[in-house]
């Protein structure tokens, strides 16, 4: 099993994918969840802490926004934990506020820096797009599963 | 500041989205009751949320998915259901991470129809993605000057 990065780190689709053939989907989900199931102070909505946007400060410098540094401390550590990486190019939900685009361009730019596979595709539009997305996801993970072998 | 006791700890929640001709949210629902030993599952207008210990949900996932494998979709998900933090009854409004998921449901029959293809072909035969980058040509200045000009009248 590969821990394989997704971005959207939201999405649905690439989460199921990616799972569906065996390996370990790193997404937004599995950090939220790790903090909100921590106990401490009450932080709401996501407890973010003042110490996430410190941690941030691995990734991003202290001048850039604090909301791409806290952006970073939940994103960051899976980046740096995936074994592979699937990068959906057109994903318009994930633009945001400028926090979220800079991180959105940040996200992309440490993934392309680190030595690991990556599959980068946009969206099916189509059922004849469909038959291409799915099949290239399906033969970059069972690719990862004969190279762990 | 105020101290915070987190609920359902060592748990883990799943989304499990159906777009299926066949199966409805309610059916999955019913199948999910008559094996879900503890699981707490939710119905919603898309399917189901499911929570419980990992080795649980993922049984109860295994066995629900095969009901129509190519039209059921899973993902984590952070919150578990109903927590004030984001369910809609306490914010109003579409809950956050709906437009998301809004999105991509519109897409999903694409995907649907690429896992029923594949599962015909060989893999040599699969067809090559076309675009990596962007679909289509990104949004030129002089439209986003007629868009700005257009918002400022």
């Amino acid at each position: 099993m590969v821990k394989v990065f997704i971005y959207p780190s939201t999405s649905l689709i690439l989460s199921d994918m990616v799972d569906r053939w065996g390996h370990e989907p790193l997404g937004a989900a599995l950090q939220i969840r790790e903090r909100i199931q921590t106990p401490g102070f009450d932080s709401p909505p996501l407890q973010m802490t003042p110490d996430d946007p410190k941690r941030g400060l691995r990734y991003a410098a202290v001048e850039v926004p604090s909301g791409v540094r806290g952006r970073m401390a939940l994103m960051g550590p899976l980046i740096e934990e995936s074994e592979a990486a699937i990068v959906i190019n057109d994903a318009d939900f994930s633009f945001g506020c400028m926090g979220c685009a800079r991180t959105n361009e940040l996200v992309k730019l440490l993934i392309r820096h680190r030595d690991i596979p990556i599959l980068e595709l946009t969206y099916p539009r189509s059922e004849e797009e469909g038959v291409a997305f799915v099949g290239a996801i399906k033969q970059f993970l069972t690719g990862l599963s004969e190279g762990a072998a | 500041m105020k101290e915070y006791v987190p609920i359902y700890v060592g748990t883990v929640t799943r989304y499990v989205f159906v777009d299926s001709p066949d199966i409805t949210p309610q059916t999955l629902a019913t199948r999910a009751y008559e094996v879900s030993e503890g699981v707490m599952i939710k119905e919603t207008c898309f399917g189901l949320q499911v929570t419980g210990m990992p080795e649980e949900v993922d049984r109860l996932i295994e066995h629900i998915r095969l009901m129509d494998p190519n039209h059921i979709f899973v993902k984590d998900r952070g919150f578990p259901p109903g927590d004030p933090r984001r369910c809609r009854a306490n914010l109003g409004g579409a809950r956050p991470g709906y437009y998301g998921h809004e999105f991509e449901m519109g897409l999903i029959r694409f995907v649907s129809h690429g896992l029923d293809a594949i599962e015909l072909m060989d893999e040599q035969d699969y067809p090559e993605v076309k675009h990596t980058r962007t679909a289509g040509p990104g949004l030129d200045a002089r439209t986003l000057k007629r868009l700005i000009d257009a918002e400022e009248k």
